[in-house]
């Protein structure tokens, strides 16, 4: 009998194990396409509105915050901001508290609202963003600056809002340097020019005197380090955006060229070419000693550190053809990486640390593309007569580079323009510039 | 003496058997049962997110109260409505000097503010939608004066079946067993014959969720793709996740039958604040985001017992890491 109840209470279970069995749906792909979001024009107050105009001459600051916000989300391609005509809420009153149901009904899944005023000859800027599906805020900040710097806190905003939508961070608050042209292919004045990376800002650092290449950030503070000529002679020069300093990086007896720093800023890695033969050096910045990284009778140029400084990324010839290596930042454990057909150059190793960016040429054409550090996965995002110099936003979600057109035998018809194209090969984009442009370098995020 | 040992020693193998295969905690590995907490918790600052604020319902009926009272009292509406502005405007300009950090902590005088400042708004609360149910089910009850009592009373003794008729229609199946009162019986019981030979009849089919031939862990192929097909659309992934890392979010839901949500809840819960893990935020967002965005899902139209809680597994890894 007793058996009997112990057979029925495992059966029972049996049962019951069998009924609260919960069915699993495994979700592996979803879509990749720009997540639609709404960027409500900045409210600002009657009287702010009167100060706005008075020291910048600006009609409505809001919206041309919410313009700056929206053209960075655009440019992203991972965002698709909406016409603002299909708004239904006033800026003020859904920066209290939106209508959820009138953004959804818009297609919207997120929502940013916002406030600027004046406070104490100041600008204040404050921005909600809104999940509007969950019906939630997800984000509340405030910043303050003086009213000349609006553009920059469009650019934070879009910034803190990039992170915490993509969960990674974003690239907007930085500046792009670049070498500016001008004249025809034959004569062309080129200067050091900095901007804000949408192209807004320019200013030029250098007067065009002397030729000026491969101007390179310091990932870590204002400087620029970048190829001139003292002497007759390429060199390597340091420059502080902030004082104006320019200074030549020592005085060594044969050319120096291809100069990047070290990710902690205190090191200067470059290419010095003495006799047909050119070798990979590092200089300290503070104490100037200079240490041999690459001891080969081969061209080895375009240095670049890893993330993490133990390792370094260049090419060589040393196969016999243009290839991409990587090394120990000491200069032992040479291995190539790049096999595909064709030349490869000017490797640019990502600031997340997974991949590296090239330019490969095969068969008269220029690729930009990117591959994993072992040399593996590699993908090439873009194609074109001629581009090259690839380099990274500093979130390695990004490329800027620059494009020449052909010219005709007088060299007319010729330019030079920076683009831009993101990880998918999808998002390429003309980076607008007052004059042409090459050589670009993006800076690390002004504000961390 | 041989015979009665082999007899034992097989049904001692029998049971063993028999519970190995059966007793859940042996047969399977205990079920990752994460700390349950509710998806409220995890999104951040619902704190100046008043109408979600626990507090927030009180206060809405406590103002609604009030009005109420004043309406009654017949007092001026135009009064109220410069007072309530004149409040709004005052505190509009606190708030454009004060941080918005100060939100964080919603006093009820906040609170109520906002609430005015919806009111201002002509947002519809929960509560008003509440008033005008109450008032239909005041008027459908309300007796006209002409009815004397015993008309009443057949009236109600004839129209109450059918409205709880039409209930049972609007009810559906899960909805009656969350219903369904223990205590209440005897009043069961009490039923019509035909009720009892109609629920009979109903207790002798067997059910989906009943039939041991179906198989309860999954569902169909069919089912399945037209399931995930949908949500695919939804799920906008975020494109910055670091693909190296583990994408995996699961979420449990539990669904009406027509597939709307009824709860969503994240498992692996604890991730979200673990210090390097910032990205399994975003990505369950973006998750619970494309299931907000899909609903009603496009779940089968029969065995809701079966499908009534779901567990659905994203995982970004294959799209960001491919």
């Amino acid at each position: 009998m007793n058996k009997l109840k112990i057979l029925i209470i495992l059966l029972l279970l049996f049962y019951s194990n069998k009924s609260f069995a919960l069915i699993e749906v495994d979700i592996t792909r979803g879509n990749l396409k720009p997540l639609p979001i709404a960027v409500s024009p900045l409210f600002q107050d009657s009287k702010s509105k009167k100060n706005f105009k008075k020291e910048l001459n600006i009609e409505d600051l809001g919206s041309e915050i919410s313009k700056v916000i929206e053209n960075n989300l655009k440019t992203s391609g991972l965002f698709n901001p909406l016409s603002k005509d299909a708004f239904l809420q006033k800026p003020d009153i859904a920066h209290l508290k939106p209508r959820f149901e009138d953004w959804a009904l818009i297609k919207s899944q997120a929502l940013i609202t916002g406030k600027v005023l004046i406070e104490k000859e100041k600008l204040k800027v404050e921005f909600r963003l809104w999940d509007v599906l969950a019906g939630r805020e997800m984000l509340a900040l405030a910043f303050t600056t003086v009213p000349s710097n609006w553009r920059r806190v469009g650019h934070i905003i879009t910034d803190k809002v990039y992170e915490r939508l993509t969960g990674e961070k974003g690239y907007f608050d930085t500046r792009i340097i670049y070498v500016s042209e001008e004249g025809p292919k034959t004569q062309r004045i080129k200067k050091l020019a900095i901007m804000d990376q949408d192209g807004f800002n320019t200013k030029y650092l250098t007067l065009g005197n002397e030729l000026v290449l491969t101007p390179r950030f310091n990932p870590t503070n204002q400087m620029v380090t970048y190829l001139s000529y003292f002497k007759n002679l390429p060199r390597v020069y340091l420059l502080d955006i902030e004082t104006g300093i320019q200074e030549v990086v020592g005085d060594f007896p044969g050319m120096t060229f291809a100069p990047r720093f070290s990710p902690d800023g205190k090191k200067i890695i470059m290419s010095f070419a003495k006799d047909g033969n050119s070798d990979i050096f590092t200089m300290d910045i503070e104490n100037r000693i200079v240490e041999r990284i690459t001891n080969h009778p081969s061209i080895d140029t375009s240095p670049s550190f890893s993330p993490d400084g133990k390792y370094i990324t260049f090419n060589s010839d040393r196969s016999g053809y243009q290839q991409i290596y990587i090394m120990k930042s000491d200069g032992s454990n040479v291995k190539r990486i790049s096999f595909g057909k064709g030349l490869y150059g000017t490797p640019a190793w990502s600031p997340r640390g997974d991949l590296i960016a090239f330019t490969k040429l095969h068969k008269g054409k220029f690729y930009i593309g990117v591959m994993r550090t072992d040399g593996k996965g590699e993908r090439l995002l873009t194609e074109n007569y001629y581009q090259e110099a690839p380099s990274w936003s500093p979130n390695g979600r990004v490329l800027i580079f620059y494009r020449e057109t052909k010219s005709n035998d007088k060299g007319e018809g010729f330019s030079a323009k920076l683009w831009s194209i993101d990880l998918t090969g999808y998002n390429e984009r003309l980076v607008e510039t007052e004059t042409d442009a090459s050589d670009p370098s993006w800076s690390s995020l002004l504000s961390n | 003496m041989y015979k009665s040992l082999l007899i034992s020693s097989g049904f001692h193998v029998f049971i063993v058997l028999l519970s190995l295969l059966t007793l859940p905690f042996i047969a399977k590995k205990p079920l990752d049962i994460p700390p349950l907490v509710s998806v409220e918790l995890i999104q951040i600052s619902d704190t100046t997110n008043i109408p979600f604020a626990p507090k927030a319902k009180k206060i809405i009926e406590k103002v609604k109260e009030e009005n109420q009272k004043l309406l009654s009292e017949q007092a001026p509406p135009k009064k109220i409505k410069k007072d309530q502005n004149k409040k709004v405007k005052i505190e509009e300009k606190k708030d454009s000097i004060s941080e918005i950090t100060p939100k964080k902590t919603p006093t009820p005088e906040n609170n109520k503010e906002n609430v005015k400042k919806e009111k201002l708004e002509a947002i519809p609360l929960p509560d008003q939608n509440k008033e005008e149910i109450q008032i239909r089910e005041e008027t459908k009850q309300k007796p006209s004066k002409e009815i004397n009592d015993d008309v009443l009373k057949k009236i109600v003794e004839t129209k109450k079946p059918v409205i709880e008729d039409q209930d049972a229609k609007q009810v559906s199946e899960f909805e009656k067993e969350e219903i369904f009162d223990p205590n209440s019986i005897a009043a069961l019981i009490d039923k019509s014959k035909e009720d009892l030979a109609k629920t009979n009849k109903k207790t002798d089919k067997i059910s989906q969720s009943q039939d041991n031939s179906m198989d309860f862990s999954k569902l169909t192929l069919s089912e399945e793709d037209a399931l995930k097909a949908q949500i695919f659309g939804c799920w906008s992934i975020p494109l910055g996740l670091p693909y190296n890392e583990n994408l995996l979010v699961r979420i449990k839901l539990k669904l009406k039958p027509d597939g709307t949500l009824i709860k969503s809840e994240i498992l692996d819960h604890a991730r979200m604040n673990m210090p390097g893990q910032g990205f399994y935020k975003v990505l369950a967002e973006s998750a619970l985001r494309a299931i907000q965005l899909c609903q009603p899902l496009k779940v089968p139209t029969s065995g809701y017992e079966r499908w009534k809680n779901l567990q659905l597994n994203f995982d970004a890894r294959e799209m960001l890491g491919g």
